[in-house]
């Protein structure tokens, strides 16, 4: 068990690394002058053109040594140091990073929780029941080959401008401040609703579809044939192949996380939700630099993260890892 | 009486070709104590046959035929209704012993919800259980152990203390000593015979290919070939005496008992078996038989001779032709 | 021999035939596919050209509405659906033939270059695609739907060389292999010859999920506004109809049409591979 934890902690210090020195590479392969190109693509206003010069000359520190760039680079890291965003000037990276946090969470964390149990209880429901399986089935591969941004602004279109029930952008209405009260969460969930929905679905069928047909290979193995043999109930059966089946979904979710973290970034620009997701699009559009820095590497902690919990959550399930019969990552 | 009695069953394969005749009206029976060995090369009907009356489920079919056990009726071609003979009434060491038991849980809970699921509870069986893993040398921390983390011999021996738990009085043994080496195969056939003779089943059917192991264990043996019974006799006379060509050579391409390899030259059947989506007509040997003849192009009747005890059956015309 | 790698192979193609999921995938596909040859031609306009009124629905002459600008949404569309195949099949290409061959390596291999192959394989594969394009499309730019397809290809391969992997860790077990080494074949030839032929359907399937997965990336990519520069393709579109408010306008014609077309194809890639899974593992076709 230990061994196991080990290796992918190896694996997690190791990415770390990579993902901080991807960042710090990247923007000297910039073609020309990179200081100056950023600086002019950016739509500065005149007095902050001056403030911003310095602090990427600082930041990228071109007058010292290239190694101690880069140590400096790893401090500014560590001391949570991820320079000033260009076009909310002159908001530190890290503050304008720390307010989206919370709606990108409040939207994913649910969606992705939700989403794996129904779809895999739905999954197990389904498969080898004739009726069920031949609707899923084309049903699940449409949600999953759906791009999440198309699924949101279909969403955003009916119940949104067609219907009217509800809003399509923001993350609470422009009339309100953030403050603590009924009317205010009751507002910050009316605009929660959609954008949860529409990441919700898009993986809802992902996951069905994977546990209808890894159940159905479980149904087909050794030991179900050996209870079916002894006579044991269809229920008891299932159970074992759905427990079992669990385990490959749980990997699953892992392999994931990359591609529902950019399912949550399209999804939040949609419905222009203000999370890490609309942040990033917003920061491209401006070619602000330090914010696309600094959301690549909370992206990769986030997904770093989850994968250690999804470890967690496997050593739990399965007993040959946590026995340490399986050696393998 | 008989314990088992099986008359004309017909079980097909439903394949998208077409049905494959595996079972295609076969007859015997089974005195109570019996092991009947069950051979012939692969794909001639005797796992189907075997696996039939335990659990028949698509791909295959039930066509005809009835199986009684004890003189009641076995309602093989029903799933639903087989369920409360199995396990307490016909059981199965399957082929595939080695992953026959869930790697997630641990053999106790394993155990404890399928009796749960036939209306025992664990505590009460667990005495007689205790005293077969003795019996078998299977430690008591067993229990406690997930699957992957025994032997294979482990594994082989817990299933079948797990199959014969409930005193079966019918046993299938698919292909269970193939996938070991051989000295745990001959502690295997030896658990048979221990099993059999402490009346912790009442009959056995070893399905096999390897006719030295029946003649080490099996009381009787039934020949198939092609989805038809071709001959059936006590072990001893079978394999000194057969009647049938077929088994003759099968007997033949067997190294004698006794001799040294060097000495005997091992001889194959040549030829392949026919297809059994459309079986020839008459005696499905006869396209490989070196005895064949005219006749033969006509369906051999099952000649059966009694002595004593024993029943003798045979399935070709030149066994008529003796008796006649 | 002869006769059995005949029968095995019309057995392919019959139970192929046979099979529903594969049937309707491979029409779909088909289908798209030779829009996207055919289209430009059946449309006058240009993809860009200001020809017809602004935000009009549907009509005779512009089969898909007109965009905020006039613009011809069909000719966008179409226009639009040729990179999504190049992205496509270069992309999940790329994507299958580097998985394949660090795979193959990795698993036949073994010892310390697995175990540096595989540590590799496992840091990016947790590294989240889109997060390694966006810095590399923020800063370097992407000028092409070539280069969008590189990029793509060198972010997607991890699974792939993981499953490879393990299939080759197997194969290299069995006695074929086994006989071909004492043989004294060499290393290159022992995989080009006696596994890679054995892992054949299986690295078709693999590189038709690579394909879907290309197809999902470069629309995300494209949509997040970091495609190419030139060109057009569905992503984009549904990007400046987003963003020149086609949601509030209601004008449906101009964002339903690629989203649609993107999902149909890539549930059309998946429906096909799960027909393609049946055709090759007998176990799964049922009766």
């Amino acid at each position: 068990m230990w061994r196991y934890l080990g290796r992918k902690f190896t694996i997690y210090v190791l990415t770390f690394f990579l993902a901080v020195t991807i960042d710090w590479v990247i923007p000297r392969f910039m073609p020309g002058n990179p200081v100056q190109t950023m600086l002019s693509r950016a739509a500065l206003r005149a007095e902050a053109v001056e403030v911003m010069r310095g602090y990427y000359l600082k930041a990228f520190g071109l007058d010292v040594p290239i190694w101690q760039q880069y140590l400096n680079f790893w401090k500014a890291v560590f001391r949570g140091d991820l320079g000033i965003s260009v076009y909310l000037f002159p908001k530190p990276v890290m503050k304008v990073i720390a307010e989206a946090i919370p709606y990108t969470l409040a939207i994913l964390v649910p969606a992705i929780l939700l989403s794996w149990l129904a779809g895999n209880k739905f999954g197990a429901f389904a498969a080898r029941r004739k009726w069920l399986d031949s609707t899923l089935l084309p049903l699940g591969y449409f949600l999953t080959a759906t791009p999440y941004m198309w699924l949101g602004i279909l969403l955003a279109w009916g119940f949104g401008v067609a219907l009217g029930w509800f809003p399509i952008a923001g993350g609470y209405s422009f009339a309100m401040t953030p403050h603590f009260s009924w009317k205010f969460v009751l507002d910050l969930l009316w605009h929660w609703f959609l954008p949860f929905a529409s990441l919700f679905l898009v993986m809802f069928g992902g996951w069905a579809i994977g546990m209808r047909n890894m159940i159905i290979y479980e149904l087909e193995a050794d030991y179900a044939q050996y209870l079916e043999s002894l006579g044991a109930p269809r229920r008891l059966i299932r159970n074992y192949a759905f427990h079992n089946a669990l385990l490959p979904q749980i990997t699953g979710l892992a392999l994931q996380m990359g591609t529902i973290a950019a399912g949550a970034v399209v999804t939040e620009t949609v419905f222009s939700y203000p999370g890490i997701g609309s942040l990033i699009v917003q920061a491209i559009q401006n070619q602000d630099y330090f914010l696309i820095q600094g959301c690549f590497l909370f992206i990769i902690i986030g997904v770093l993260l989850a994968n250690f919990l999804v470890d967690i959550a496997y050593l739990i399930v399965d007993p040959r890892t946590r026995r340490g019969m399986l050696g393998e990552t | 009486m008989e314990l088992l009695a099986v008359e004309n069953l017909r079980v097909y394969y439903q394949t998208l070709r077409g049905d494959v005749k595996a079972v295609d009206g076969v007859t015997f029976s089974m005195s109570p104590g019996e092991i009947m060995g069950l051979a012939g090369e692969s794909g001639c009907g005797k796992s189907t046959l075997g696996r039939s009356l335990v659990l028949l489920k698509p791909p295959m079919k039930y066509v005809g035929g009835k199986v009684l056990l004890k003189g009641t009726p076995l309602p093989i071609w029903d799933k639903k209704t087989m369920a409360s003979f199995r396990f307490s009434e016909v059981s199965l060491i399957p082929q595939y012993a080695l992953s026959a038991l869930n790697p997630t849980r641990k053999v106790k809970k394993l155990l404890t919800d399928i009796l749960w699921s036939k209306g025992i509870k664990f505590s009460q069986i667990f005495p007689e259980l205790r005293r077969r893993m003795e019996l078998v040398e299977l430690p008591l921390e067993v229990l406690n152990m997930y699957p992957f983390e025994l032997s294979g011999g482990m594994k082989q021996r817990m299933v079948m203390v797990l199959s014969t738990l409930l005193n079966p009085s019918l046993l299938i043994a698919d292909e269970v000593t193939s996938a070991l080496d051989v000295s745990t195969q001959k502690a295997v056939a030896r658990m048979l015979v221990e099993f059999r003779d402490r009346k912790f089943v009442g009959a056995i059917i070893v399905i096999t290919h390897d006719i030295s192991l029946l003649y080490q264990i099996a009381d009787s043996i039934f020949v198939m070939y092609a989805g038809k019974l071709m001959e059936r006799g006590s072990t001893e006379d079978l394999i000194q005496r057969p009647k049938h060509p077929y088994t003759q050579l099968l007997v033949a391409s067997l190294p004698r008992i006794g001799a040294r390899y060097a000495q005997e030259k091992l001889q194959g059947i040549p030829g392949c078996p026919p297809s059994l989506l459309e079986p020839p007509q008459g005696c499905r040997f006869r396209t490989r038989c070196p005895r064949t003849w005219e006749k033969c192009l006509e369906e051999p009747p099952l000649v059966t001779t009694k002595d004593g005890d024993l029943t003798w059956q045979v399935a070709c015309w030149l066994a008529v032709d003796k008796h006649a | 021999m002869k006769a059995q790698k005949n029968r095995t192979k019309n057995e392919f193609l019959y139970f192929a035939w046979r099979n529903k999921k594969l049937r309707i995938g491979i029409f779909i596909l088909l289908f798209f596919i030779l829009l996207a040859i055919v289209g430009p031609y059946l449309t006058p306009y240009d993809p860009w050209a200001y020809v017809g009124p602004p935000a009009s629905g549907p009509s005779q002459k512009f089969w898909f509405g007109t965009t905020m600008f006039g613009q011809d949404v069909f000719s966008q569309f179409v226009h639009g659906l040729r990179p999504v195949f190049l992205v496509g099949a270069f992309g999940g290409g790329l994507a299958t033939l580097i998985g394949t061959v660090i795979g193959f390596i990795a698993g036949y291999r073994g010892g310390w270059i697995d175990e540096i192959l595989n540590t590799l394989t496992n840091v990016v594969l947790v590294i989240p695609t889109l997060a390694l394009l966006l810095i590399l499309a923020a800063y370097l730019g992407v000028r092409s739907f070539f280069i969008q397809a590189v990029f793509i290809g060198c972010t997607a391969w991890p699974w792939t060389a993981r499953a490879v992997r393990a299939q080759t860790m197997s194969l290299k077990a069995r006695e074929f292999v086994d006989l071909a080494r004492i043989s004294g074949m060499r290393a290159t030839k022992i995989i080009l010859t006696e596994i890679a032929p054995n892992m054949l359907s299986y690295l078709v399937m693999v590189f038709i999920l690579q394909f879907g997965g290309a197809i999902l990336n470069a629309a995300t990519l494209d949509f997040i506004g970091l495609g190419p520069t030139r060109g057009i393709s569905l992503g984009l579109m549904m990007q400046i109809a987003l963003l020149w408010g086609a949601l509030p306008l209601g004008m449906w014609w101009w964002f339903i049409p690629p989203g649609l077309t993107i999902a149909l194809l890539v549930g059309a890639l998946y429906i096909t591979n799960v027909g393609l899974d049946e055709v090759f593992n007998p176990k799964l076709r049922g009766i």
